[in-house]
């Protein structure tokens, strides 16, 4: 039967791609339907408990800008916060929250049942609706058909997913989900290009059994972080620590021993894992001099007595684990609550979207999140918002919004994956970003929010933060750039006192703020009278702020330059349908890669690997001289809206 | 914030390029070719006067500081009816190869930016004004040009250079992998930056790096040679000693026309690198307003020579009213004592002076090969295996990852700021990527990981 109510955006999936497309296309003001297998499961963790850490953070930041969810329901499951990179300056400063699995559910569940224009079905899809090449809506498995223009695909390693504990290995999807494997036959018969790709989890462990006096404590920052703009540590729950511990000679001789039985040297699974979350038994293999291995004891939660070694995922036998677990000191008598497994699953080319996510093969439909290629909550999150709200967008008539690499690391994410692919499960580092030093978290705020709020996305009470907080970042930086500091003045002798140098000339506050060792705080605490700033000046966001914008401003002038070269090229358009093995001049390698990547533009055309100068100046050659005859289409999904520089 | 070159319709750069027309070698004219938008804004102000399509000026081209460096004829072809079919100025001056390169590197400062190798061509090809037969030859030559300046064709051509870049190249990479790591994997109990040694090894590629600026000048030298002036009275025998110098290979001697006090030019090579030789008038300080004019192009050549050659005849008692124009303080002197054979006086250097003296005797050839090792000298050149004809593009990237790596030692060495030596650290290499051809960010995170056990 067919749903009596239509809907503008259908989000199928409610993982964190889902929903985050679900409440983005929602703000934006689509009708916006969630299907999930399960709405127990909504914004379930399968892997480790955390949200944040190195270059993730810096997603889930761009997300809050944009009013998304996930950083508001990681400051209310958060039960551990840490700063990383605190010395190594304020671009790489990444928040990493832990997570209670069952709090973090609860929040976002919570979010999305509180989100205005988006409704809520527990029903797995089996096929979608396609009428004139286009999606038209969606069939559930007792038939119920639901219709909208858009749908937005965040099914996760549903596709031909294999689980592997040692030698034996059975279909499946994420620990304890049914594998949908119905909707796969649709999509298989679409023109998308697959591969195939494994990732994997360690055991789980009963904290009772666990002796935690051996091992070090890790216990959070203190004053406790947020990961959300609008967030307050009054949002979070009772903090725990986390704990270390190492693998030793023992677990190693263990692991070499059962290395005939392993999945991955026996050659059973074919699928490429992830080189920056490597199984133990690969890490002992390709780094055999190490004599131990850290792994971080996390735990599940504040109501539960699971914890989650972080950093022994594995996929040997189950008697291999066991003792391997019980070699490692705090372990010896350890109680297993869930094995670890590795699992193998298709992923469709990424290279086959529209940067604005939407698929090349099929209009309407979308895709977000692990289905992608990529892996890790925060890189599906980004995702599903950008989804979600191309896909309310479109149904609205309107441009999507494609941010640059310049701009936020969401750009960063889907600009390495339409134009390159990827040939591991794809997380974020800060230095995939080449203008890492304009992508902070501090600012993510100041780069998205009002890009958020010309799309719809961001809400009043976000809104009005961000304005009040760039007034005071306004008024605290221009008091301090019109306050000329006399050398020799009674306000200089107070300024000596920070650095125990003098002033031998005159300048501004902002001038002198940006000198090596002068913080902000201590310059305004000292010069509060000269200042005369308002309540909430002092505010701790603000000042670092302004203090990060002096400090960087040369670096950033310089990243403008490049940047403004790059935006050239990103005008020049290539045919859609240009033939790039019939270009002559070109290399036969520079022919296959472009006909593999496809780039839209010139400047994607430079940033595929082993791209050559000469191989850009036959194809601007060759753009010219298509344009010159009136052959090339016109622009697509061009990055055409932006905070700016 | 400086502002970005405007960009047309379709996006492509329409900053301003300019290079050296002619080719190199001695010929008789130098062409300075400039092409886009600001091109007779920059014609304007080299030549310092107002240009009109397709009127030819003689003047003067000077710098910044208003220093004449050369003079000859101003060209200016108004877009579309020239060449590329955008503005168009063209700098006709001498032909010395170093001459040029300082009326081009004038041209730069005042805006222009190096054209890359068959950039003149497309512009031309790109504005409709070559037909479609010739275009398909253009994007051959452009691939064939702009390969040249990737790596493969500096590989090829320049064995040694590429080899050395690479080497740089190679240790830059090895460092940035250690501070990347520190900042993508600060849970990892490897603590990479102090493993890494970053400060020490950043100190020892930038000596490296000063290394191979030291021979690529060496190359320079080679490739766009040297420009001599020679100064003295008219009758110390200045032509015989160009002559002299000038050896079996005939020096030839190319009298200017037009002017009052003429210059004399030689070409010639001394030890493989090409040499001009220009004779100068006297500098003697003079009432006639003719013989004024002609020391004061005696002095301009001076400020832009390599060498100055002062030459004396040392049976000429009035020999120290020799004075050294202002503003050559910079260039390296040797004073030449000349016509020895008229005197018992040993050929060959003169120990204990204040500026190099050699002693020879034009007309003999008596130290004259003496003379000939002091110039060499004089203008940096040392027998050395690993010489190689860079460019001066090559050059100046290799200043610039120089002043990067410079700024990286400092940052590291400092407690702070990690990110901001990752920073100058992709910039160095972003510097030799346009030498080699570059890396990207996940070649970067392919060395990481495989050198590294990384990840939980």
């Amino acid at each position: 039967m067919q749903f009596p109510e239509s809907f503008d955006v259908i989000v199928i999936g409610a993982g964190h791609a889902g929903a985050e497309a679900a409440a983005a296309a929602a703000r934006v003001g689509a009708r916006t339907l969630l299907l999930t297998q399960s709405i127990e499961t909504i914004g379930q963790m399968s892997c480790n408990p955390a949200i944040g850490g190195i270059g993730k953070s810096h997603l889930v930041r761009e997300i809050d800008a944009l009013d998304g969810i996930m950083a508001k329901a990681a400051d209310r499951a958060g039960i551990q916060f840490r700063i990383l990179n605190s010395s190594k300056g304020p671009a790489v400063r990444a928040t990493r929250a832990q997570a209670d699995r069952a709090l973090y559910r609860q929040a976002i569940r919570e979010l999305l049942e509180a989100q205005e224009n988006l409704y809520l079905f527990q029903q797995s899809v089996v096929d979608l609706i396609v009428e004139d090449g286009s999606v038209r809506g969606v069939v559930t498995q007792i038939g119920l058909e639901f219709r909208a223009p858009c749908v937005v695909l965040t099914t996760g390693t549903f596709l031909g997913g294999r689980i592997h504990i040692g030698l034996d290995n059975h279909p499946g999807g994420r620990a304890g989900d049914a594998p949908s494997n119905a909707l796969a036959e649709r999509l298989r018969a679409l023109p998308f290009r697959v591969d195939r790709l494994k990732t994997g989890t360690p055991p789980r462990i009963d904290a009772r059994s666990v002796d935690f006096s051996v091992m070090a404590e890790q216990p959070g920052d203190e004053p406790i972080p947020c990961l959300s703009f609008l967030g307050s540590p009054d949002d979070h729950p009772r903090q725990v620590s986390c704990h270390v511990t190492h693998t030793n000679d023992r677990t190693h001789s263990l692991i070499r021993a059962a290395l005939d039985r392993s999945p991955l040297y026996t050659g059973v699974i074919e699928g490429v894992g992830p080189r920056y979350c490597p199984s133990i038994e690969d890490k002992v293999v390709r780094f055999s001099e190490r004599t131990e291995h850290q792994i971080f004891v996390e735990p599940e939660g504040l109501d539960t007595h699971e914890l989650y070694p972080n950093g022994i995922s594995t996929s040997l036998p189950f008697d291999v684990q066991v003792a391997l677990v019980r070699s490692i000191a705090g372990f010896e008598r350890a109680h297993i609550t869930r094995p670890g497994y590795a699992i193998e699953y298709d992923f469709f080319d990424p290279r086959d979207l529209h940067y604005s996510l939407e698929t090349k093969a099929l209009e309407g439909l979308f895709f977000a999140g692990q289905i992608n290629g990529t892996t890790g909550y925060e890189e599906a999150a980004a995702q599903g918002l950008l989804a979600g709200t191309n896909a309310a967008l479109k149904v609205a008539g309107r441009a999507p919004w494609c941010p640059r690499r310049d701009e936020a690391y969401l750009g960063v994410l889907v600009d390495d994956l339409v134009n390159m692919g990827t040939k591991e499960p794809y997380r974020m580092f800060t230095s995939r970003a080449e203008f890492r030093l304009r992508l902070r978290e501090d600012n993510a705020d100041h780069r998205l929010t009002p890009v958020g709020r010309d799309l719809g996305l961001v809400g009043e009470k976000r809104w009005d933060a961000y304005t009040t907080k760039r007034e005071r970042v306004e008024r605290v930086h221009g008091r301090m750039a019109t306050r000329n500091v006399i050398a020799g003045s009674e306000v200089a002798d107070r300024l000596a006192s920070l650095t125990g140098e003098r002033m031998t000339r005159d300048q501004t506050l902002i001038t002198y703020l940006k000198r090596p060792g002068v913080g902000i705080a201590a310059l305004v605490g000292l010069l509060g009278d000269v200042l005369d700033l308002q309540d909430g000046d002092l505010d701790g966001q603000v000042l670092a702020q302004v203090e990060v914008e002096a400090k960087y401003e040369g670096y950033i002038a310089r990243q403008e330059e490049e940047i403004a070269r790059i935006r050239r090229h990103e005008g020049l358009k290539l045919d859609e349908g240009l033939d790039f093995a019939g270009i002559e001049g070109l290399s036969a390698e520079l022919k296959q890669k472009l006909t593999e990547a496809r780039p839209s533009t010139l400047a994607r055309a430079a940033r595929i690997p082993g791209m050559t100068a000469a191989g850009l100046s036959v194809l601007l050659v060759h753009a010219r001289r298509a344009r010159a005859t009136g052959a090339v289409a016109a622009p697509e999904d061009e990055p055409a809206r932006g905070s700016g520089g | 914030m400086p502002t970005p070159p405007k960009a047309d319709s379709l996006g492509l750069d329409v900053d301003t390029i300019a290079a050296v027309a002619t080719p190199v070698g001695s010929g008789g004219v130098g062409i300075v070719r400039i092409s886009g938008p600001r091109a007779r804004a920059i014609g304007e102000t080299v030549s310092a006067r107002s240009l009109h399509p397709r009127e030819a000026f003689y003047c003067r081209f000077r710098n910044a500081q208003g220093e004449v460096v050369d003079d000859g004829i101003v060209l200016y072809f108004a877009g579309p009816a020239s060449f590329t079919g955008e503005d168009v100025v063209e700098l006709q001056g001498h032909g010395g190869p170093v001459v040029v390169q300082m009326v081009l590197g004038i041209v730069l400062e005042a805006g222009a930016r190096q054209a890359r190798p068959g950039e003149f061509s497309e512009r031309a090809y790109l504005n409709g004004k070559m037909d479609l037969a010739q275009a398909e030859a253009i994007a051959d030559l452009i691939s064939s040009s702009s390969t040249a300046a990737a790596r493969g064709a500096v590989r090829s051509l320049q064995g040694v250079f590429s080899e050395r870049v690479r080497k740089i190249d190679e240790a830059v990479l090895g460092v940035r992998m250690y501070v990347e790591a520190a900042i993508d994997f600060p849970e990892e109990e490897v603590d990479f930056l102090s493993e890494g040694d970053i400060a020490a090894r950043i100190t020892a590629i930038l000596a490296d790096v000063d290394d191979l600026i030291r021979d690529s000048r060496q190359g320079v030298l080679l490739r766009d040679g040297v420009t001599i002036a020679l100064l003295g009275a008219p009758n110390v025998g200045k032509s015989s000693l160009l002559n002299a110098l000038a050896g079996e290979d005939r020096a030839i001697v190319t009298d200017i026309p037009g002017t009052t006090r003429d210059l004399v030019r030689a070409d010639l090579e001394l030890a493989g690198i090409p040499v001009t030789v220009v004779d100068t008038a006297g500098l003697r300080t003079t009432d006639d307003p003719v013989e004024r004019e002609g020391v004061r192009r005696a002095e301009d050549q001076a400020r832009s020579a390599d060498l100055i050659l002062v030459v004396t005849d040392v049976t000429d008692p009035n020999e120290c009213s020799i004075e050294l124009p202002e503003a050559s303080q910079e260039i390296p002197v040797i004073q030449v004592h000349n016509k020895i054979d008229r005197t018992s006086a040993p050929p060959g250097p003169l120990t204990g002076e204040p500026l190099p003296v050699v002693r020879v005797s034009a007309l003999t050839g008596d130290g004259i090969d003496e003379l000939r090792a002091q110039i060499l000298a004089a203008v940096g050149y040392t027998e050395h295996a690993g010489t190689f004809t860079a460019r001066q593009r090559h050059l100046l990237a290799l200043q610039a990852a120089a002043a990067g790596l410079a700024r990286a030692a400092g940052l590291a060495a400092s407690a702070d700021g990690g990110e901001l030596v990752a920073e100058e650290l992709r910039g160095v290499h972003t510097e030799l990527g346009t030498l080699l051809g570059g890396i990207t960010a996940d070649d970067l995170l392919g060395e990481i990981f495989s050198s590294f056990c990384i990840g939980k």
